[in-house]
């Protein structure tokens, strides 16, 4: 096995952040932190449920954008347009069916113990192994 | 007001934990799930570092009566382990696997301009509609069904 641009401290650090993130949502708002969930709520939006949906996502962008202004963020995207735009159609598909995605039943799920998440995050997990597989060294091998 | 705040707060430090991570960057996420090639095992300790704190912090909020700013705690109920949920997380897997993307770096991603960013949201949001329209339809009775 060859191990490359494995940045342990950095994906503590990042991950502990989104930790807090979730914890403190929870804390708060009494929500859960799956972000195919809150995206998802704005597509049938009730009365007062859409500000604190939207100002989520937006906060993803202000954190993210934030970070981008004092450090460099390297963003690599390989995908052709049809790909990004099959890819994106399954995962919004598929979270919605799955009622969660890597922050919803990954990190919150799991943090609840929760036997459909750990089952969910296993699944995308190998799902998504499988497909890297067949994509760069069975089809692209 | 307050639980707005609160959900923009939120955002925000996960949006931070995504960037200082570099789990926004498809190339990384893909570089995780490649283990048969050149594998970077980061992705691994981004779950790890998240839920060290979700762990504790979770137990400790559910045992509270209500959230601090919110009437009570919006929690998921079901239990079993069905066929949509099985479904649904390959086929989000497949859509992983091909971009590098999964909704939370998606759209903090957009903060960065880039119009591969903006195509796959939208794809995105055109799937989970996609979902929707789909289960509403079957959900429909059938008198309504018959006269549309």
């Amino acid at each position: 096995m060859i191990i490359e641009n494995f940045t342990p401290v950095s994906a503590l650090l990042g991950g502990a952040l989104i930790g807090v993130a979730a914890t403190l949502l929870l804390l708060l708002n009494g929500r859960i932190a799956g972000v195919s969930g809150i995206a998802g709520g704005l597509l049938r939006p009730a009365t007062g449920d859409v500000a604190w949906r939207a100002l989520f996502l937006l906060g993803l962008m202000i954190g993210a954008g934030g970070y981008g202004l004092v450090d460099l963020v390297p963003i690599r995207i390989d995908a052709s347009l049809p790909i990004l735009v099959l890819g994106g159609l399954l995962v919004g598909f598929g979270t919605q069916l799955g009622k969660g995605c890597t922050s919803g039943h990954g990190v919150c799920g799991i943090a609840r113990l929760s036997r459909r998440s750990i089952v969910a995050t296993l699944v995308f997990m190998i799902s998504a192994g499988l497909t890297v597989y067949l994509v760069r060294h069975v089809i692209g091998g | 007001m307050l639980q707005s705040a609160g959900a923009l707060l939120a955002g925000i430090i996960f949006g931070l934990g995504l960037a200082v991570s570099n789990m926004i960057n498809p190339a990384k996420v893909l570089a995780f799930l490649d283990v048969a090639g050149r594998w970077d095992p980061s992705l691994a300790l981004v779950m790890a570092g998240a839920l060290a704190v979700t762990l504790p912090g979770f137990r400790m909020a559910l045992r509270w009566l209500q959230p601090l700013i919110a009437g009570h705690f919006e929690l998921p109920s079901a239990k079993n382990i069905d066929a949509r949920l099985l479904a649904g997380a390959a086929i989000f897997g497949i859509g992983w696997g091909l971009v590098g993307f999964c909704p939370g770096p998606a759209i903090a991603s957009l903060a960065f301009g880039l119009k591969e960013s903006f195509i796959f949201v939208a794809a995105m949001f055109v799937g989970a509609w996609l979902h929707r329209a789909g289960s509403r339809t079957k959900a429909l009775p059938r008198s309504a069904s018959q006269r549309a």
